[in-house]
């Protein structure tokens, strides 16, 4: 039964959220808490030759200063240091555990305080000097002749190097993708409560409790009973949170030094010391028939990485499932800089990689005078063509027509600066999307009471993604109760295991845990109303029984039905708990993807090179759509990203002292309300009966994807101008 | 403003360094801001000044140091975590609250600066457990997703209505600028408020 799955249900933890009554991690209040404020280096490079805290000590209301040289002990080992989403290759950031500087803004000291403007006015007077390295660099463009090729995301077929040379049609050109900042609104924050005897109840901003838990404890040399780990509502991520950061660290250790509870909120400009999208020169090469059928794909990007860890995705290799050819090559290479480590940033390695593809497509087909859309459909690949799969689902052609019909391409004239409207240019311009629908094993626990009520417990974070909703929606279907009855406890180290929340992968993972819990509650109930006396599902086989309307009723006939009170009074029960781990099983038979179709439409002033995104349509295809209003709100932002990373998003560096120059959310540019007009979201229809049970494959990253390259293909239709260096700032339109 | 008005720092080092050097930089902007905190500021942190607000109908007096916001008057001294600190400039727009009925970024208001004023945040919007219109629209159209701008999204537009000026939705999103939202529910939100004003 389906009264809410599918449907356009209200997010449960609405009222929450729009009374203030939802508490992120800095919000969490006791007796006694006390406020630590960062000190940041301001070398990119170097070493702490001396730190001067006593000034800083000296401030009535200062109850320490946290220095790599007076802390609490810290993990040696670098095992100890790699949370489940650490690179695979290097060493991961220590916070104060030497004098090593890594980065500019690296945080070197803690001040602990009663009160959180003494800690801030007091950390301007922790006196720090340094013996600088002046060897360091910052920049990737003058770094590229020394890039490493770490990652191959499939084998090269045949010789595309080859084919692309004697292609009758060839481009090749490079795209570059700046660095960028999630800046999520919430500011990164920990509040660590002390317990007593060394144990610590930690309020963290993170996308994944469990990630954190296990890295507290090996950081700090804990056991697990002694840290707890809870991020009931976190106030964005989009990747960033991720990875345990640094303040967690710091809050702990302060906790831990003054044996009291610490607050650590991080800055704006501080939040521009974690990780972020790495800067990336995406170098595309296409050869072609005449009629557009591709010969050779080429992509290899060189992207950003720290001297400590090689953070590498997969920007290159999207073509592989988009684009049949019988040559093809990728490569990722990496170029280390004295920043911070980079990290995943929605939809990491395809939101710049499938960028700089789309855009070269686009300026192939405007070589070949072909339709963007037709060269798509020349090139359209039925398999993944890395291992030579079929698709559980691809209704990609669907989404090309839809958002063709809905956006109203036929009426496209093919020429750039063909459209006008008075005295602003038009373009349209197109792009694909693509990203996968990856599942992970996910376990809840469902406890449903006699009075006809459940709750659903699981450690899983809700970012803002719609996970409180969609785990109340499926198991308020499965055990056939009003939504009202269920309530879901999510994000807390002591729950159920649930990987770190990304990847879009938490639908589907956390939809099909809840389904295996609630049919082991089926079978019990099943079990009692069959055994009451004069039953009307007397002796009925487990399998004929379905839970509905707070029923326990045949699935034939639903008037044959026990409530489910009854039979747990029957049965003597107070309540029923289940606990369950859902495995998915390991298929190597098809490729599993999400896939979409952007279509832009952007006016431009011509004389001062103003862009506005007027109209995007964005039609998806990513299986059955739990919730169609959280739903298209996550590709709407999604969109919204990609208008961003289109026209406005850049983290620039003055690379003479390795500082990012545009620190705070005024300078580093997001969209606006204003900058946002119409997006129209269209959710192709797309059953999927390999993937899952539901049919389930994830929306958080399918969104921006293909988004930015929609919108600069727009804008080369509007004026003409190829723009492959990212943001499109009207000052690059206007020379 | 005349030149001598502005902060010294910068001539300052350029006549002692004589050219940008990094390690020149760095270390005299470090030590100038210092001694400048120093001077104005150090033998201040102990003098508080008490200063009363009407919170949400509520008189509350505090004993607050004078360069305490409003904003973490609010949340960290009256535990009124509903308004939300997302930049600590005035850039964001997350701790927007109503001070007698006008809109305003409590991050860069000083809490001593509207002592004796009315103070109105998100936690003061519901009145006897039913929502203000504005709460229920943001609901109803979906108008926030991770929840953290959303406070001071609807305190804005509260402000908005009282100013008349949500005429459509060109001018409700211009209007409405002051406040990001990086989960992008910039439609939404536009829709909410067009609910709310009974003009969809």
């Amino acid at each position: 039964m389906n009264a809410y799955v599918g449907t356009a249900t209200s997010r449960v933890d609405g009222r929450a959220k729009v009374t203030g009554a939802a508490k992120y991690a800095g919000e969490f209040t006791v007796d006694g808490l006390v406020h630590g404020f960062v000190v940041e280096a301001t070398i990119p490079r170097g070493r702490i030759a001396r730190l001067d805290t006593s000034e800083a000590l000296k401030v009535t209301g200062v109850l320490d200063v946290l220095t790599h040289a007076h802390r609490p002990p810290l993990a040696d080992k670098v095992e100890a240091w790699k949370d489940e989403v650490a690179p695979d290759e290097g060493s991961p950031f220590r916070p104060l555990y030497d004098d090593i500087i890594k980065f500019n803004g690296q945080p070197i000291a803690l001040v602990v305080a009663t009160e959180w403007e003494t800690a801030k006015f007091a950390a301007t007077l922790v006196r720090v000097e340094y013996q600088e390295d002046h060897t360091f660099a910052t920049e990737l463009e003058t770094g590229r002749n020394r890039a490493t090729e770490v990652k191959r995301p499939h084998e090269p077929r045949g010789d595309a190097a080859g084919a692309l040379a004697g292609a009758a049609m060839r481009h090749e050109a490079d795209y570059f993708v700046p660095t960028e900042h999630h800046n999520p609104m919430e500011l990164f924050a920990t509040t660590a409560v002390w317990d007593g005897n060394g144990r610590l109840t930690v309020y963290d901003k993170t996308q994944g409790v469990l990630n954190v838990h296990r890295y507290l404890c090996g950081v700090l040399d804990k056991q697990p009973d002694e840290i707890r780990v809870l991020s009931p509502y976190v106030g964005g991520a989009f990747g960033s949170g991720l990875r345990p950061q640094y303040q967690v660290v710091l809050a702990t250790l302060g906790a831990l030094a003054l044996k009291r509870s610490v607050r650590v909120v991080l800055t704006r400009q501080q939040m521009y010391g974690l990780g972020y999208r790495p800067a990336t020169i995406e170098h595309v090469g296409l050869g072609a028939k005449p009629d557009g059928a591709l010969e050779a794909v080429m992509h290899e990007a060189t992207a950003v990485t720290s001297r400590y860890e090689d953070f590498a995705r997969n920007d290159s290799g999207w073509a592989e499932q988009l684009y049949k050819s019988r040559n093809s090559h990728y490569s990722h290479k990496v170029v280390r800089l004295d920043v911070s480590t980079p990290c995943d940033m929605r939809a990491p390695g395809a939101a710049s990689g499938v960028c700089a593809l789309e855009c070269a497509m686009d300026e192939l087909a405007v070589a070949l005078k072909l339709d963007p859309i037709e060269l798509r459909l020349k090139c359209y690949s039925d398999r993944d063509q890395s291992e030579d799969l079929p698709y559980t689902s691809k209704q990609l052609r669907e989404c090309y027509a839809r958002g063709a019909e809905a956006f109203g391409w036929s009426k496209r004239n093919p020429a750039a600066r063909s459209m006008r409207d008075d005295k602003e240019l038009v373009g349209w311009g197109m792009a694909t999307g693509v990203w996968e629908a990856l599942q992970m094993p996910v376990a809840v626990r469902i406890v449903l009471t006699a009075n006809g009520h459940a709750e659903v417990f699981c450690a899983a974070s809700d970012i803002g993604t719609g996970t409180y909703t969609i785990v109340a929606q499926v198991a308020a279907d499965a055990l056939g109760l009003p939504i009202e009855n269920i309530s879901v406890k999510l994000a807390d180290s002591t729950l159920p295991q649930a990987p770190v929340e990304g990847g879009s992968w938490m639908a589907a993972s956390s939809a099909h845990a809840v389904l295996g819990a609630a049919e082991d509650i089926r079978q019990e109930l099943a079990r009692l109303a069959s055994a009451m006396p004069s039953s009307p599902l007397a002796g009925i086989d487990a399998a004929e029984v379905i839970l509905v309307d707070g029923t326990i009723a045949s699935n034939g006939e639903k008037s044959r039905a026990v409530p489910i009170t009854d039979a747990m009074r029957y049965g003597k029960l107070e309540r029923i708990e289940k606990h369950k781990l859902n495995h998915f099983a390991e298929d190597k038979s098809h490729a599993r993807n999400t896939h979409s179709a952007v279509f832009a439409e952007v006016k431009v002033d011509e004389q001062l090179g103003v862009i506005r995104v007027t109209r995007v349509v964005s039609a998806v295809a990513a299986g059955r759509i739990l919730n169609t209003k959280t739903g298209r709100s996550q590709i709407m932002g999604g969109v919204v990203w990609g208008i961003g990373m289109a026209l406005h998003e850049e983290t620039v560096m003055d690379h003479r002292f390795g500082r990012i120059m545009n620190a705070n959310i005024a300078e580093y540019h997001i969209p606006v309300n204003a900058d946002i007009h119409d997006i129209d979201v269209i959710f192709v229809d797309e059953r999927d009966d390999h993937i899952n049970r539901l049919g389930v494959k994830g929306l958080g990253e399918i969104g921006i994807v293909g988004v930015p390259a929609a919108i600069a293909n727009a804008v080369y239709h509007a004026t003409g101008k190829r723009i492959r260096r990212f943001p499109i700032t009207l000052d690059k339109l206007l020379t | 403003m005349e030149q001598s008005d502005w902060p010294t720092v910068g001539r300052e080092w350029r006549a002692e360094t004589g050219a940008l050097s990094p390690a020149g930089l760095t270390s005299q902007l470090g030590l100038h801001r210092r001694e400048n905190d120093m001077a104005d500021v150090a033998n201040q942190v102990a003098n508080r000044i008490p200063t009363n607000l009407v919170v949400n109908g509520v008189r509350r007096t505090l004993d607050l140091v004078p360069w305490t916001t409003l904003l973490d008057a609010l949340r960290d001294h009256l535990a009124l975590t509903g308004t939300k600190k997302g930049c600590d400039h005035g850039q964001c727009g997350a701790c927007t609250v109503l001070v007698d009925g006008r809109r305003v970024n409590s991050c860069l208001t000083l809490a001593v600066m509207t002592d004796g004023a009315e103070i109105t945040t998100i936690e003061g919007l519901a009145r006897d457990g039913a929502l203000h219109p504005l709460q229920q629209a943001f609901i109803d159209h979906d108008a926030f997703q991770c929840g953290y701008c959303t406070p001071g999204q609807i305190c804005s537009a509260a402000g908005l209505l009282a100013e008349g000026r949500a005429g459509d939705a060109d001018e409700i999103r211009e209007l409405m600028s002051g406040n990001l939202c990086r989960c992008g529910a910039y439609p939404n939100i536009v829709a909410a408020i067009q609910q709310a004003v009974g003009r969809p």
